[in-house]
């Protein structure tokens, strides 16, 4: 019928309208051609592009500070990750004939949230391999987006700390222009038992990744996010919580061998990963207690990598650890239903 | 205060106000009408007239097909003019008794005095009822005298009639306890009779604050009937989520309401009831609201039951320009039409059109587990999973995740950002689940 318009809902199931027999009707029928559908009729607009975009949007306070913080590098890093990204997309798209889907705003996404996760003076060249990584091995070998097992930027980011870790792990000092090697204030406890203040933890004047510094810009647009409803607030309190409460009972045991939740909570990529990537829709637990477990999980998994891990900093393993339990999370989440009777 | 409700839901625009305020108004007699036999949820009528006879208005034209069936009759006066199949509002050809009408509208009087009802027996209010093809009006259209026999071993304790009309659009419940505030009150008295409870409530949506101050007037005087406003909330008026909104009690998976000692009833099959025992009339017509940006002057239209929508349509201004989509009940769970020439139903309570405006073409990305439809199911079901069960073929993991307690009411689809048709999917699903079960039950015995 040439009527038929909408995407997926094509006859109603219920029978095969057959070809409607010419109206026997009183007065003439209009000759008209009505859409058929099934229900419901009304929806509400679809929202995937604006709730990637939006994302992107509380992300630019952290974008900014680490201009602030670093200069234009990083500025230069994220442009190159979110094009790269968006170029690799494309480039799927083209060799699996599909329509063009970077409209959606999230291989831009990913580019943004993986540069955010790279330090300032990561060398361009490996910037675009980390981006096309992402996008090609995180997301679009397993079908594109909505299908993908692990957070494409964390896997991106991965693969780039396995490859190339010295320039992973080589930090600029902020406020400076060159390139001078210093440490993380992970980095600086876990190897010399040097505690950075809290005020610079918190506002982010340390030394780190692009966007990772701030515990602030982030607490700002991952609670505009939370408000919104956009992210499932359970994931960022519980993994967040569990931090500081696994983390202080160390700290209660030997304060000379493990730092204060406090510092646990604000320093490292921990506001970055807690708000934007444990909480990635896709990667993450759809049922309420499904969201509990598993930042429970990556909590408990990001102390035992930090305190007692060969690296200073746990948050991309403790959430891609977790990514991959999520299926089996969604199966023994699944809730009751109204008026299941438990056999 | 809060207002009672159910968990969940959705909040989708009202647009009563085109309709809520209008009065009742009666459509001039058709001059055809077509009955289907099959109006109802349960065997189709069986015919006991024939082309070319004569028929008088209430005059019994299909009998009850079987336990769970009901009985047709005459709308009009007139002359049969054929007995075939043809298009019904559910999208499927069925067979239907054509009348052309002589322009006189005769009633088939059997009675000439009506007993008063109280003197009535629980029995003989159930026969009067199927013998007055009673249905349920609110869309589901099951046989009415069914739902007041409940098996031995099932106590009933609570009558709940069902003022919700939480569809959007649809005002014809709402304008009953309006302007037949007492006929309505009525039929809640006889259905406690038949049903031997001496406990109902009344659940209207807070929206309907008229239809609440009148409601609760008119049944002070009545020990037992409270009137209870509930939230505004989609689906308020599912008969699960009304029973857990009133009384706190959870139909169990696969029961009825019968199972936890309820009989909820519409408020147009209430005021049915009524005019049945009260004046012997069978169910000839119903009250449609005929509404939505696609017709010119929205109404809501005592109607004869058989009268092609077309009739209604015209009645109401006409289609506008920009009309593309008819539904047969409201925009959540109504069915789309493809021929204005199908007839009303017991079960139409209103003709719903769209502008092309609001069907604008909508994109459907892939699913981003955002997990929106399953904070609105009101089941408590995985919509995007029984969805996807469903796309693949999984029928037995698809029975595991409750695909049959699925009530199709639209909110899963109605929140997606993605836009995909959950609920087709879990349809197509339904059925083939139900098909694969019933196949197992068959080999096992």
């Amino acid at each position: 019928m040439e009527n038929e318009q909408n995407s997926g809902a094509v006859e109603s199931p219920k029978s095969t309208p057959e070809k409607p027999t010419p109206a026997p009707v009183a007065k003439e029928a209009e000759k008209r051609h009505f859409i058929l559908t099934s229900s419901p009729h009304v929806k509400t607009p679809a929202r995937v592009p604006l709730i990637m975009w939006l994302v992107i949007t509380t992300l630019l306070p952290t974008v900014g500070f680490s201009v602030y913080n670093f200069g234009v590098r990083p500025l230069i890093v994220i442009v190159t990750a979110i094009l790269s990204a968006m170029v690799a997309e494309e480039f799927v798209n083209l060799i699996r004939h599909r329509k063009m889907t970077i409209g959606d705003g999230s291989a831009a996404l990913t580019g943004l949230l993986l540069a955010l996760t790279l330090p300032p003076s990561l060398p361009l060249s490996m910037v675009v391999i980390g981006a096309a990584f992402a996008i090609i091995v995180g997301k679009q070998i397993f079908g594109g987006l909505g299908y993908n097992i692990f957070n494409p930027a964390l896997l991106g980011r991965a693969f780039l700390q396995t490859s190339f870790p010295i320039a992973m792990t080589t930090w600029t000092i902020p406020r400076t222009i060159d390139a001078i090697t210093t440490a993380t204030p992970l980095g600086s406890f876990k190897f010399e038992k040097i505690l950075t203040p809290y005020i610079e933890l918190f506002i982010g004047k340390v030394g780190g990744c692009i966007g990772e510094t701030s515990a602030l810009a982030l607490l700002i647009g991952g609670l505009i996010l939370a408000l919104m409803r956009i992210i499932n607030w359970r994931i960022p309190l519980s993994y967040l919580g569990t931090v500081v409460i696994f983390s202080g009972i160390l700290w209660l045991i030997d304060p000379a061998q493990y730092p204060d939740p406090i510092f646990h909570l604000f320093s490292g990529g921990l506001m970055l990963g807690a708000f934007f990537m444990a909480t990635d829709m896709v990667t993450s637990p759809v049922t309420n207690v499904g969201a509990w477990i598993f930042g429970i999980g990556a909590g408990i998994l990001l102390v035992i990598i930090r305190q007692f891990g060969g690296l200073p900093e746990g948050v991309m393993y403790s959430i891609l650890l977790m990514n991959g339990l999520v299926p089996l999370i969604n199966r023994y989440t699944r809730p009751q239903y109204f008026g299941e009777v438990k056999k | 205060m809060k207002l009672k409700t159910f968990k969940k839901g959705v909040h989708p625009a009202e647009y009563k106000q085109l309709s809520e305020n209008k009065i009742i108004e009666q459509l001039p007699l058709p001059g055809e009408v077509y009955i289907p036999l099959q109006q109802h949820i349960g065997a189709a009528c069986v015919p006991i007239v024939e082309k070319g006879m004569e028929v008088k208005t209430g005059q019994l034209i299909g009998k009850s097909g079987g336990f769970v069936s009901s009985t047709v009759h005459a709308s009009i006066t007139g002359k049969i003019k054929a007995i075939e199949k043809m298009p019904h509002p559910l999208g499927i050809n069925t067979l239907m008794i054509q009348i052309v009408g002589d322009g006189r509208d005769e009633c088939e009087n059997s009675l000439n005095s009506i007993p008063d009802w109280e003197n009535l027996s629980a029995a003989q209010i159930n026969e009067i009822v199927l013998n007055a093809g009673i249905v349920g009006m609110g869309g589901a259209a099951f046989p009415t005298q069914v739902k007041l026999s409940p098996p031995k071993n099932k106590t009933i304790d609570t009558f709940i009639l069902n003022g919700c009309e939480c569809e959007p659009y649809l005002t014809a419940d709402h304008r009953l306890m309006v302007e037949h505030t007492e006929g309505v009150v009525l039929g809640v008295r006889i259905l406690m009779k038949a049903l031997g409870v001496n406990r109902a409530v009344i659940g209207i949506e807070s929206n309907k604050p008229d239809a609440i101050a009148l409601m609760t007037k008119a049944t002070e005087k009545y020990w037992g009937i409270i009137v209870q406003p509930l939230e505004v909330k989609y689906p308020q008026g599912a008969e699960k989520m009304l029973i857990d909104a009133v009384l706190k009690r959870k139909v169990p998976a696969g029961g009825l309401p019968m199972d936890i000692g309820v009989v909820v009833n519409n408020v147009g099959t209430a005021f049915a009831v009524a005019e049945a025992i009260t004046k012997r009339k069978p169910l000839i017509e119903r009250v449609v609201t005929v509404t939505g940006p696609g017709i010119r002057e929205p109404k809501n239209v005592l109607a004869r039951i058989g009268t092609p929508f077309q009739n209604l349509i015209e009645f109401c201004g006409g289609l506008t320009d920009d009309a593309v989509k008819v539904l047969m009940g409201g925009p959540m769970m109504g069915v789309a039409q493809t021929t204005l020439s199908v007839p009303v139903v017991k079960a139409t309570s209103g003709i719903v059109c769209l502008t092309e405006k609001m069907i604008s073409k909508v994109q459907e990305y892939p699913c981003i587990k955002c997990g929106a439809c399953i904070r609105a199911c009101p089941m408590n079901l995985i919509p995007t999973k029984l969805a996807r069960l469903s796309q693949f073929e999984k029928w037995d993991e698809a029975n595991q995740y409750g695909i049959a307690n699925c009530i199709e009411c639209g909110s899963c689809a109605f929140v997606c950002p993605a836009a995909i048709p959950l609920v087709h999917h879990i349809r197509v699903g339904k059925i083939r689940v139900a098909e694969v079960r019933r196949k197992q039950t068959d080999t096992h015995n």
